[in-house]
């Protein structure tokens, strides 16, 4: 029998190397001669730029260059635009890409002025002090509703005011079922911004090889080929003259996309200018100013509702914060528009938003990537009509939810891959039923509940649902080959920031190979290896890059099946291949090893036959039609300190359903760590910006993460309903814990709360913000 | 400053600059990259070594006052044939790290926390852990992982 691994809980392949510290994170790289870079950043949200003097800094010993936007030349040029947006119909958007280096004016507190490169860092950071930055304020545009209203001060002074898109979807008529709604539920929502909080800062080190003519860059990127490509296109390189490297990544949650940060074009651009290797890391400071953000969002929305709870129709009118610039096109806020519609059937829906441009940091999908935002309105809307209608929390849920029946089920609307919104399949009750099972809702609601609030205590307890869209296209590669010693090369082009690609894409290829999973030897994020695909986001890893490795083994086992049925002389049905070699089934001793068929697929010499391919060796790519559409359910027991507005959480279940499962010990890694993110998000992090545009909370010591004595164990459980989008039958997972806590933590709290008036309209919230919110409704 | 330390068992002797960061020397002087650094001001933890046994911030001292000290650091933690110490063993088993960069300042904080500690209940598990940050893997793995390790059957 072939040994399977789909499915298997298999340790990793990559953690030996990342617990020794032998693992090649972008900072490790040493290089002889490597000079350091540190930028100077502006300390304005909003100002005129009239002059940068860097004389002085340019004189100080060990200072080897400073540049400014002036010195970049014809190299000066705003980003690209990343993600062209969906073609929705009278789509309004406003394209401003972040420059290099600022050039007349300053749009957000470190916003890079000019880049310093010396013998060291230390040298590098003495240098900033040096330069003299002539710059005149401007009003900062930090509200988003001031930010629209007439005579506000403008980010970009060319375009007429600071509206950066506007776009409406609509599915139905939802003014038809509103008149005809037994209820309508109104409510304004708040989500606000936090750091994604990678615990590895970005980094660019870069080498020009002038006798090779080649440039190589590592970078703390999640998608080293398209910054690949779009290097070569900004300096003027063949693109295979150009190899990125993405080694090690310590954590990546969206913002190491491929963004064309300015140091990102910067650094490999000055290494060629030098002559030198270069490199530049990140501070933790500079990453609370200069690396992407996410979550400010403000809705306007409301719920038709029949009296029996059923869903008649849904509007939704939102502002979008999306920072100084939008190089990232309109993803989250339409990630935020199409997950509103959920696990449910809305038969009629009105999705309307304003994306605005302020003076804070750009906003790029943060894991989750806006989801979080539309999973908070529908499930606080249906929260307050069940509670409207005096129907159960669950209930409420159960009658909207999609049945199995309904699947692909049309949202009528498209999805940030320009695609209709279609979900692929899905079974949804069971899971419901699951959770309820699982953290014994009707006992706690009917029992505990009622004994514990006698006794004085706030405890409270939480079930919402959600969708997330995974796994989109374009399309991703892989290349498999056996090598003469038996090992199995993989390589493909998703580098890995901690999701288990070394393993996941190994155990695909080890089943279809009949190898050990520990001789697939896996290459991710390097341009040289492989050098087609696009990047690790979206929950898409597994996905699609998984079904190209199952598509390039499987062509591989075919050659391998070929070449050993003339060896053997022996029909290719009667072959069994494991344990790393062929033999015949029921002839023990007749088997070839894959090394040597490798070995005999490339000859030295004598004659093969016409169009046969060399090794045994395949290379195959896969490209979904659209999204796979992944679910679960969430549910939290907590119990609130009324003196201290602490929240204390008791139990955190999840019901997942990501299709196919891999590796149910990464899977669950990965839904343990998004619920702690989206605790984070919840109860503990907010970016904290005054009305200058200033970050109040730039620190560690500030901007608090939570820590392992604020996250609970999560107790999962797997359900699988294959995608049929892909042959694996897998959907994504990476984002997927993050998505409902905050709805979960509104509803959970608000529960432990009943009583005292306290509505949860707003993430995140903080003890002190909860404490505040308890006053004002004990008033 | 000349600098006389003796890091994971040998004696090195270096001249730096007074300002320079154990973090920065280990990493950049020494090559000692296993060391990590993710905020530089004594929060994470990512750049937690022993000193003379006990766990330290590297990015919250200078170099020179490592001078006549003793500097452990996960490069120093396997065995000289690369076999895994029993703590990285059950880090591995357990699925204790995702994206492995706060793993190293980890495992170098448990290091004299499991031997002043040799049995902790979940509690005191966590709060051993509550000094260092991690954004993968919600901490319940890594928590596993050390109730792994303190089974007698993984200790050395």
């Amino acid at each position: 029998m072939t040994r399977r691994y789909v499915g298997e809980r298999v340790r990793r392949n990559e953690d030996a190397r990342l617990l020794t510290g032998r693992a090649l994170f972008v900072d490790d790289v040493r290089l002889e001669g490597m000079l350091h870079v540190a930028f100077l950043r502006s300390q304005h949200a909003h100002a005129r730029l009239n002059g940068v003097d860097v004389s002085a800094a340019r004189r100080r010993p060990g200072v080897v260059a400073v540049y400014t936007a002036a010195d970049l030349g014809d190299y000066w040029r705003p980003g690209p635009l990343l993600v062209p947006p969906p073609p929705i119909p009278d789509l309004v958007f406003h394209p401003c890409t972040q420059v290099p280096l600022a050039k007349d004016k300053l749009r957000h507190v470190g916003e890079p002025i000019a880049m310093v490169v010396a013998e060291s860092r230390y040298l590098a950071e003495d240098a900033l002090d040096d330069v003299a930055v002539d710059a005149d304020p401007l009003p900062a545009v930090v509200d988003l509703e001031a930010a629209l209203a007439p005579g506000a001060p403008r980010v970009h002074e060319h375009l007429p005011s600071n509206l950066a898109a506007h776009a409406v979807q609509r599915k139905g008529d939802y003014e038809r079922a509103k008149a005809r709604a037994h209820a309508v539920i109104e409510r304004r929502f708040r989500y606000d911004r936090g750091v994604s909080a990678a615990i590895e800062n970005r980094a660019v080190a870069a080498q020009w090889d002038p006798r090779a003519e080649e440039l190589t860059v590592w970078d703390t990127t999640q998608a080293p080929i398209p910054i690949r490509n779009g290097l070569a296109g900004l300096l003027g390189l063949p693109e295979s003259q150009v190899r990125v490297v993405a080694p090690f990544v310590g954590g990546g949650f969206g913002p190491k996309i491929m963004m064309f940060y300015p140091e990102e074009v910067l650094v490999p651009w000055a290494a060629m200018l030098l002559g030198r290797p270069v490199k530049w890391t990140e501070d933790r400071q500079e990453n609370f100013f200069a690396t992407t953000q996410e979550r400010g969002q403000i809705h306007d929305a409301e719920l038709a509702v029949a009296k029996d709870g059923k869903i008649l129709g849904v509007k939704d009118v939102f502002l979008h914060d999306t920072g100084a610039y939008d190089p990232y096109g309109l993803t989250v806020p339409i990630n935020s528009q199409c997950t509103l519609l959920g696990p449910y059937d809305i038969p009629s829906y009105e999705s309307e938003f304003t994306a605005v441009f302020t003076n804070k940091t750009i906003v790029t999908p943060v894991r989750g990537a806006g989801r979080q935002h539309g999973v908070f309105v529908i499930e606080r809307l249906l929260d307050f009509a069940a509670r409207e209608l005096g129907i159960d929390r669950t209930e409420i849920r159960r009658r909207n939810l999609l049945r199995p029946d309904q699947f692909p089920f049309n949202n009528e609307i498209l999805f940030q891959d320009s695609a209709p919104l279609t979900y692929d399949s899905g079974d949804y009750e069971p899971a419901l039923d699951e959770a309820l099972k699982v953290i014994d809702y009707e006992r706690f609601v009917r029992e505990e509940q009622p004994r514990l609030r006698a006794a004085g205590r706030h405890v409270g307890i939480g079930v919402v649902c959600y969708v997330e869209g995974t796994g989109i296209g374009p399309y991703e590669g892989a290349r498999v080959t056996v090598e003469p010693s038996g090992r199995v090369r993989l390589a493909t082009g998703v580098g890995t920031q901690g999701q288990g690609h070394f393993t996941v894409f190994a155990q695909i290829v080890a089943e279809a190979l009949g190898v050990d999973v520990g001789e697939v030897h896996v290459v991710t994020g390097d341009t040289r290896e492989f050098h087609w695909g696009t990047g690790t986001f979206a929950s898409r890893g597994a996905v699609v890059a998984g079904s190209a490795c199952h598509a390039a083994a499987l062509a591989v086992r075919a050659k391998v099946l070929d070449l050993a049925s003339r060896e053997l002389e022996a029909a290719r049905e009667d072959l069994v291949l494991e344990g790393g070699r062929v033999q015949v089934r029921g002839v023990p001793d007749s088997g070839i090893e894959l090394g040597a068929l490798a070995v005999k697929a490339n000859p030295l010499r004598g004659a093969v036959q016409p169009g046969t391919e060399p090794g045994l060796e395949a290379t195959a790519y896969f490209g979904p039609d659209r999204g796979s559409t992944a679910s679960g359910v969430h549910a939290m027991l907590v119990e609130v300190d009324a003196e201290t507005a602490q929240v204390e959480i008791k139990r955190y279940v999840v019901v997942h359903d990501c299709g196919r499962v891999i590796n149910p010990m990464i899977v669950e890694g990965q839904i343990q760590g998004g619920v702690a993110h989206g605790i984070g998000n919840a109860f503990y992090e907010q970016l904290v910006y005054d009305e200058e545009g200033q970050l109040l909370n730039a620190s560690f010591m500030d901007y608090l993460l939570p820590t392992a004595t604020d996250v609970p164990n999560v107790e999962t459980t797997h359900r699988e309903t294959p995608s049929p989008l892909n042959p694996v039958g897998v959907k994504g997972v990476g984002e997927a814990g993050a998505i409902p806590t905050g709805a979960l933590f509104a509803q959970a709290v608000e529960d432990a709360l009943a009583g005292t008036g306290v509505e949860i309209r707003e993430i995140p919230l903080s003890p002190n913000r909860l404490f505040e919110l308890m006053n004002q409704a004990g008033r | 400053m000349p600098l006389v330390v003796t890091v994971n068992g040998a004696r090195c002797e270096r001249a730096v600059e007074p300002r320079l960061l154990l973090s920065d020397f280990l990493r950049h002087e020494l090559g000692l990259t296993g060391t990590h650094v993710g905020c530089e001001h004594g929060v994470c933890g990512a750049c937690t070594v022993l000193l003379d046994g006990e766990a330290v911030r590297s990015c919250l001292m200078f170099a020179v006052q490592a001078d006549g000290h003793e500097v452990e650091t996960v490069e120093g933690l396997a065995g000289p044939t690369d076999a895994l110490h029993p703590l990285q063993a059950a880090f591995r088993e357990a699925h204790g790290l995702q994206c492995g960069f706060c793993t190293p300042g980890i495992l170098m904080t448990l290091i004299p926390f499991l031997r002043d500690t040799p049995h902790p209940d979940e509690h005191a598990i966590r709060e051993a852990l509550s000094g260092n940050l991690c954004r993968c893997t919600g901490y319940q793995n890594i928590v596993a992982a050390v109730s792994l390790a303190c089974d007698s059957s993984l200790r050395r």
